[in-house]
């Protein structure tokens, strides 16, 4: 079909016989990107007259955009609070190899630390779009060392401190620089929070309530001056009380501003939460729910003794320990595994299960109308490769993806979702925010 | 003019969708030498249409050598309003197809000139050495595609105010609001489609029964455009039973008797993979 195209003529891909997940619903509909944006289909046909360069077969499989990971500590042997050498080599690797969990950005975390690791550490990591070499970086997630010495889970005693002397400027002490930090997590019941919180958010950084003793109230302010997020929510902070729901109130909270939106992270492994806790979260405030892996280092690799900034901690299946001890400290589960049991867990539709580890994280950073979707003119990335000769080039095994489909694996595609394992499309060549999910059908239902 | 009486809706669109395979694949298409086929929009020609997609994706039935031409378009309507008959032309039949986008013509409703615009489109038809196949439907008041009672029975490609019927017909396109109804329209005319070297009327449901009566058993009238066609060489109308309520019954009989006949047309159907 010959291109005949106005506005560019970069090739046209046009992915066929798969649903998308767009409007919160699948829809049976066709995805079109292009120089790294989803393209409108209709308006290329009528205002462009043109088609697609390159059209491929999904065999029925879930188009979902990529998912955001707005706080992990590594993985793959690679610890983002250790000021390395090769840090920079390091969090290419974790943003390549996370692709296949369908990560398509990430706010690379840092735990509590010395100064001296945020000074080395932190120039070293910069904002950037992802692609066939691995996820994008959205920013920095710096969760401590401003938070509750009594809620301070895995993270270091001797590097916590308090702003008390002098509010954002021993913040910004601390951290030496924020330019490329995205999020901040700390606990709110600190002297002069307030004026952190302000400062931070008018600089446009997320501030996310976390590893605190805060109660409702405190949190509530909090909220008021700016914080928008909840780490982790349950763990690391006071439990819920029916007479004080503490920062799990703000869930349900009426004293919310009005326009916006409190999220909420959830380690969604089985270990960190109980089902039935991640049912009443979910159910009180279904928006709000952000997925996280809050991954550590041993993420991906043999279960073993690995680092954790200035700790050691011990992996034994999905547990993850401070060494010699049993608190709890991250966790070595991927995105995907995320998903599913929070599917499972909660038993809501695959659409929600997607959009809480796509969607939502997005709108919590204020990015929805670039990612997070499949909606017209969203990022999709760049494709790379056109493979040479091939008009219509069908997905399958041998075709050019960085995770292969697995033949083995085939599904009634009129349940929703089932537990078993998922296969991940993952084009090498598109852009990060875009991720094919593999629910291959024996018997279409559909 | 030959009359098709199928017992239902899916069986009716299913006749005229093997019918219009036939003819494209007998034509024998190519490069220079194109399929021109006249298009409608509204409720009746849907399960048409789906059917030639399922021919299409079969490998059965390719438009890569058809060019198209819609019948009309609201005026005002922004054009990706989802009411707007090219989001109908997109989402029913165009994203489904292989059609080239240079090949599918529909009039723009809001184009500067509208009358211009007409004047472009019916010279388009000409370039295209005129339409091979006229596919239309018929509005409760025997309107042919925007030609309102009244119209012309010789008129060309203009802009139209629509009738209340037709308003009322279409408000549930609209959340039932009349006031979000277009009120007018761009329209090829009786003549344009009377230009046609082939013609065929999709008539499906009760509620059309009466306004076939008067197209083909009462006389020709301006009233009732579509009766125009009783003067066209080669029209087919193709109907469900509920559509023939208002027929005589001897009318009906004679038809019926001829099925055999007119089921040459669709048996055997062809298929682009033979060639």
């Amino acid at each position: 079909m010959p291109s005949n195209k106005s506005v560019s003529d970069a090739p046209i891909v046009q992915f066929t016989n798969c649903r998308i997940l767009r409007s919160h619903q699948l829809q049976r509909e066709d995805l079109w990107v292009r120089e790294g944006k989803i393209l409108n289909p209709e308006k290329l046909f009528f205002e462009e007259k043109g088609s697609a360069d390159i059209q491929l077969d999904c065999k029925d499989s879930i188009i979902a955009p990529g998912f955001i990971d707005v706080q992990i500590n590594g993985g793959f042997g690679v610890d983002f609070s250790l000021a390395t050498d090769d840090f920079k080599s390091g969090i290419d690797l974790v943003s390549q190899k996370i692709l296949s969990h369908g990560v398509t950005s990430f706010c690379p975390t840092l735990v509590t630390s010395p100064p001296a690791v945020y000074h080395q550490v932190l120039p070293q990591i910069s904002i950037r779009n992802g692609g066939a070499h691995g996820a994008g970086i959205l920013g920095a997630h710096l969760e401590g060392p401003f938070i509750s010495k009594e809620k301070k889970g895995a993270h270091p005693e001797h590097c916590l401190r308090t702003f008390e002397a002098g509010a954002f400027q021993d913040l910004l002490a601390t951290y030496g620089s924020l330019h490329c930090v995205r999020i901040v997590t700390l606990a709110p019941e600190m002297k002069r929070s307030s004026e952190v919180i302000r400062e931070l958010t008018k600089r446009g950084i997320c501030v996310s309530l976390g590893h605190s003793v805060a109660n409702l109230s405190q949190a509530e302010d909090a909220v008021q001056h700016g914080a928008t997020f909840i780490t982790h929510l349950f763990n690391a902070m006071l439990p819920f009380h029916h007479r004080d729901p503490g920062i799990v109130g703000l869930l349900t909270s009426d004293k919310i501003p009005a326009g916006r939106r409190v999220f909420y992270g959830m380690i969604s492994d089985g270990i960190h939460t109980n089902p039935a806790a991640l049912r009443i979260a979910h159910r009180a405030h279904p928006k709000g729910l952000v997925l996280v892996t809050d991954a550590i280092a041993g993420m991906g690799l043999a279960p073993g003794r690995h680092t954790l900034g200035q700790q050691v901690v011990e992996i034994d299946g999905l547990n993850t320990y401070i060494a010699g001890t049993k608190t709890l400290s991250g966790s070595v589960a991927t995105m995907d595994t995320c998903v599913r049991h929070f599917q499972e867990a909660t038993g809501c539709s695959v659409e929600i299960a997607l959009e809480a580890a796509s969607l939502h994280p997005a709108q919590l950073l204020g990015i929805e109308h670039k990612k997070g979707t499949l909606n017209y003119d969203s990022d999709a990335g760049s494709p790379g490769h056109v493979p040479r000769g091939a008009a219509v080039v069908h997905f399958a095994a041998g075709g050019k993806s960085s995770l292969q489909p697995d033949p083995q694996t085939r599904y009634d595609a009129s349940a929703v979702f089932q537990p078993q394992t998922w296969v991940f499309f993952c084009f090498f060549y598109l852009f990060p925010i875009l991720v094919l999910y593999g629910i291959c059908s024996k018997d279409k239902t559909t | 003019m030959r009359l098709v009486i199928l017992e239902d809706y899916d069986q009716a669109s299913e006749w005229a969708a093997k019918y219009i395979c036939n003819r494209i694949i007998q034509f024998k298409p190519s490069q220079g030498r194109y399929f021109t086929l006249g298009l409608p929009t509204g409720s009746t020609p849907l399960g048409c249409y789906k059917k030639l997609i399922e021919y299409h994706k079969k490998g059965d039935l390719s438009f890569k050598y058809v060019k198209t031409f819609n019948m009309d378009e609201y005026v005002g309507l922004p054009r990706n309003h989802p009411e707007s008959y090219h989001s109908y032309m997109w989402n029913n039949f165009f994203k489904h197809i292989d059609i080239d986008p240079n090949n599918a013509h529909i009039l723009d409703g809001n184009a500067p000139d509208l009358q211009a615009e007409c004047d472009a489109f019916e010279k388009k038809i000409e370039e295209a050495g005129g339409i091979d196949l006229f596919v239309g439907g018929i509005g409760p008041d025997g309107h042919i595609a925007f030609n309102e009672p009244g119209s012309s029975l010789s008129s060309r490609t203009r802009l139209k105010t629509l009738a209340m019927d037709t308003i009322l017909a279409n408000a549930k396109y609209f959340d039932g609001d009349l006031s979000k109804v277009p009120t007018m329209a761009l329209t090829v005319g009786v003549g344009t489609v009377m230009d046609a070297r082939e013609v065929m009327i999709l008539i499906t449901g009760a509620h059309k029964a009466f306004a076939l009566y008067k197209a083909i058993e009462e006389g020709v009238n301006h009233m009732w455009t579509v009766s125009a066609f009783q003067q066209h060489p080669r029209t087919i109308f193709v109907c469900d039973e509920d559509a023939t309520l208002e027929l005589r019954v001897k009318t009906v009989k004679y038809f019926k008797g001829l099925m055999h006949v007119h089921n040459k047309l669709v048996d055997p159907l062809y298929s682009m993979k033979e060639n």
